[in-house]
């Protein structure tokens, strides 16, 4: 197989207008003709859809949850990047490109980080149309913020909730659509595969999630929004439903899947309190702005405040060790998201971990508020303090909050190609399930951007260009390939149903998540990969061989849901420890222990692995196959980055 | 693994939950002891623990609604002791943590009680007919391109961070559920006059507030009587003051009405 990114041909700036006045168009008459699926409603999916109904398509709208609205987009809270240079201070669309591809460590495709930064200007006048209430000045005008991994201020805001307005916005757009009757909007249903026929993607399998009922849909194409895949780790800053199923059943179909290692784990959320933790919450990368991360400075202080023979306060200044600020003088407490981790980690394997685990470090806002006075600090942080006091019950201002970091993003996910379409011809994927634009670390305020980019401004494109030379005639869902494929899925639910083991699903979930964490999580090793496969496939045999689900098929059924979810994980984690094995370097958030500069920097290896490694799947338990896609970097200068 | 608080003792709870088979079966309370839960888990943890429990002694585990479990996705839904997202103010279920709770209470969990939200299973109930009603209105009709320069029209900081106060409706129903006419004026009132304030908003602000209150009065929501039990259990604060924006613009767009239906 040979993979076909698509760029087009000429200089950086001119490629995407080039290829939207060459792409072929629908024409407005006939686009009536053409029914598109989309799975997902979060930033990336109701964009798309909106926008495809406002074009004149037929759609489909899928989403697990109750309501579009809820889709884990909502959670996003700091901001979302756009070069519109609005404060005069050297922003450019350059500029953001050259950020994100350096902050993904130069492992991200530069046409499509350019286009990307191009549409960001277009997407702030987009979403402020439709009412989103952006941060403003006193004049009027709208205000920005900076974040990490950049010297400008080019991050839009609306307090710490930007994320559920930008979803609120794109959810309204598709409400006027699904009002006009151009998208249909099925919430709660599960898609459980992909249909192909004749080598085509023309439909998906689907669960009613109340009423159990197995329903196919057919269409033109079919676009996958499903999000990312960090609840493999089982705790994750996700939320509780998100999910690979939609993405693994169309790997499982044909699709690749392209650099499944690279996981962000960002530095600043809520430690792990008890073995009941559900999930994991973010306090935002702006803390640490003001904030100053220590642990004590020796194993035998950090063993005393441990056991609660001293509190933090009582801590001598000289018995604090400031590490960000010790090896990186020249960012301190502001290094990127990966190093911020792999630190905090450091010191806690060293012993000197501060709460009853130990698996925490201090982020401390004392010098902050006796520089600024606690009211400042509250008009900047208030609502993080008081979030973090209702899960702690600590109050942040009286003493240090305790952070240690979680999984957050994937930037791996369904390999696309400039069009955003996978390898199956009419399978599309945008927002974080497809793997295009991050390289191996994202940037703060970047997801956002990438989700409304790929739904409002380049799928509505894209799509087009395929759908042309598609005849207009639709598959009935009565065809075999539909027949099959609903069989499949009636199959898989009634086998987990029939085991009736032991253990429970969550008991599956964690244990995997225990495991990728341990061992595919902020560092990596060979052994501990190699170890990892083989503790995953005796896990995924357990797990068919024991898993307790109880009830039927033909109810709203929530064990059933995450069993379904759960046994798609346990391939994931596979094909994630297999990526992460091949790929012999460091890079952004992939940190091999074997591969990393004596200052205990990421160390790539830009001669043997300057590619994208995209996955084909063989059968479970099988070796996938891998492809590679050679990245070239015509426009940026590949440099070892550094932050001392 | 300690929480935060190592010296917090675990508590023995008596629940008292709504069973419901599905939308067509009646319900009932069944009673469940819960032993040894930490004061550090949110309370939708505390179910989590009740249902693998469930599940390893063959029972059906409780349905109820959760997703982001970070007080924002609006999805948790649960009535606890006859308060919505139960007793601490300004808080969702999945942020309520056990720690508000003593050892040997028996607490009550219902779902959303209200004629416009049908049970579907247990704690989950159907809240679709919030969907309608922003359907029939809750947007500004622009297509996707061809809009003006974001700074095109200043807005005045203080209407944005008034439009931005109602936009942060999380839409999880419980201004419904602590009515006790089941009204949603809270909710539809939101979106209204954060779409009035704005200036992008002000050219469809007539026909919007005529068509979302018409199919909010379809679903079969109650009358709004000034009570305010909404605003005072709204998990974010949402302000009794959007009601009476919502009704001034309801006056005003009927007197001179540009609805042509």
């Amino acid at each position: 197989m040979i993979l076909d990114s698509k760029i087009p041909e000429g200089p950086l700036a001119d490629k995407w207008e080039k290829h939207k006045f060459s792409v072929k168009l629908v024409n407005p008459a006939n686009k009536r003709k053409y029914d598109i699926i989309v799975v997902g409603t979060g930033l990336a999916g109701a964009s798309a859809a909106a926008t495809f109904g406002e074009l004149g398509y037929n759609v489909k709208a899928f989403c697990f949850q109750d309501s579009p609205r809820r889709a884990h987009s909502i959670a996003a809270q700091g901001g979302i990047n756009a070069a519109k240079n609005y404060q005069n201070d050297g922003d450019s669309i350059f500029r953001l490109f050259y950020d994100t591809v350096k902050g993904g460590d130069y492992r991200a495709r530069e046409a499509n980080v350019y286009r990307l930064a191009q549409v960001s200007v277009n997407i702030i006048d987009q979403c402020v149309a439709q009412g989103v209430p952006f941060a403003r000045e006193y004049g009027g005008l709208l205000a920005n913020r900076s974040f990490g991994g950049a010297q400008v201020s080019r991050t839009f805001y609306a307090r710490g909730q930007t994320g559920q307005q930008l979803l609120l916005g794109a959810y309204s757009a598709l409400n006027r659509q699904i009002a006009y009757g151009k998208v249909k909007m099925y919430p709660r249903t599960e898609m459980l595969d992909l249909v192909m026929v004749d080598g085509k993607a023309r439909g998906i399998v689907v669960r009613n999630l109340i009423t159990g009922k197995i329903e196919s849909h057919s269409a033109h194409a079919v676009v996958l929004a499903t999000g990312g895949y960090g609840n493999v780790f089982f705790l994750s800053t996700n939320a509780m439903g998100s999910n690979a199923t939609a993405a693994w059943r169309a790997y499982k179909k044909g699709a690749l899947f392209a650099n499944p290692c690279y996981t962000q784990i960002h530095p600043t959320c809520i430690p792990v309190s008890g073995e009941y933790q559900s999930k994991l919450t973010l306090m935002s990368e702006s803390l640490r702005n003001d904030g100053r991360v220590w642990v004590p400075k020796t194993v035998e202080i950090a063993q005393r405040l441990r056991k609660g023979e001293i509190t933090v306060n009582d801590i001598k200044e000289e018995d604090r060790d400031y590490y960000l600020e010790r090896k990186y003088p020249a960012f301190g407490n502001l290094v990127p998201r990966d190093v911020a981790s792999r630190n905090a980690k450091l010191v806690c394997d060293e012993g000197r971990g501060v709460g009853a685990s130990g698996l925490a470090v201090y982020l401390d806002f004392a010098d902050a508020i006796k520089r600024d006075g606690q009211p400042a600090i509250a008009a900047k942080y208030g609502n993080l303090f008081e979030m973090y006091a209702k899960i702690t019950d600590e109050n942040p201002y009286e003493r240090p909050m305790r952070i240690y970091p979680a999984v957050h993003y994937t930037m791996g996910g369904l390999w696309v190609d400039y069009n955003l379409m996978t390898n199956i011809p009419g399978l599309y994927a945008t927002g974080e399930c497809n793997f295009s634009d991050h390289g191996a670390n994202r940037l703060g305020a970047s997801a956002l951007m990438q989700g409304l980019a790929d739904g409002y401004f380049v799928i509505p494109y894209t799509i087009g260009d395929y759908l042309a030379n598609t005849p207009y005639d639709r598959v009935s869902t009565d065809h075999p390939a539909f027949k099959e494929a609903e069989a499949a899925v009636v199959e898989k639910n009634n086998r987990l149903l029939s085991i009736n083991g032991t253990r429970t699903v969550d008991d599956f979930h964690k244990a995997l998540g225990l495991l990728m964490w341990d061992y595919c999580g902020m560092a990596r090793n060979a052994e501990g990969l190699q170890f990892a496969k083989q503790e995953i496939r005796k896990l995924r045999d357990e797990f068919w061989r024991d898993v307790k689900v109880t009830g039927v098929n033909e109810e709203l059924n929530i064990t059933l849901e995450k069993a379904n979810r759960v046994a798609d994980f346990l391939e994931l984690g596979e094909l994630m420890v297999d990526d992460a094995l091949h790929r012999n370097e460091s890079c952004g958030g992939h940190f091999r222990e074997e591969y990393q500069t004596p200052e205990n920097e990421a160390l790539r290896d830009d001669e043997n692995f300057a590619y994208v490694a995209a996955w084909e799947f063989t059968g479970v338990g099988n070796e996938p196959v891998l492809h590679k896609e050679e990245l070239k970097f015509e426009n940026v200068k590949l440099t070892q980055r550094s932050y001392k | 693994m300690a929480g935060s608080n190592p010296n917090a003792k675990p508590m023995d709870l008596t629940l008292k939950v709504w069973r419901q088979k599905d939308r067509n079966s009646a319900g009932s309370m069944v009673t469940y002891p819960v032993v040894g839960i930490s004061p550090d888990m949110s309370f939708l943890e505390m179910l989590d623990v009740l249902n693998e429990d469930l599940l390893r002694k063959g029972e059906e585990p409780i349905a109820f609604d959760h997703d982001c479990r970070e007080g924002i996705c609006g999805m948790c839904s649960l009535f606890i002791n006859g308060r919505a997202h139960g007793p601490e103010s300004g808080t969702t279920t999945c942020q309520l943590h056990m720690r508000h709770f003593k050892h040997g209470d028996t607490i009550t969990i219902e779902p959303w009680r209200a004629a416009a939200f049908p049970v579907h299973k247990d704690l989950v109930v159907d809240r679709s007919a919030f969907d309608r009603i922003q359907q029939a209105g809750g947007y500004i009709s622009v297509n996707t391109g061809g809009v003006p320069d974001a700074n095109a029209i200043p807005i005045a900081k203080s209407i944005a961070d008034k439009a931005f106060d109602a936009a942060t409706c999380i839409g999880c129903g419980a201004c419904v559920a602590a009515c006790k006419n089941a009204s949603a004026m809270l909710f539809v009132s939101a979106k209204v006059s954060q779409l009035a304030m704005l200036p992008q908003g002000k050219t469809e602000r007539k026909t919007r507030v005529e068509n979302m209150v018409a199919q909010m009065d379809i679903e079969g929501f109650g009358a709004c009587t000034n009570i305010g039990s909404c605003a005072a259990e709204c998990p974010v604060g949402i302000s009794l003051e959007n009601i009476a924006i919502l009704r001034r613009e309801y006056i005003s767009a009927t007197a001179t009405s540009e609805n042509l239906v």
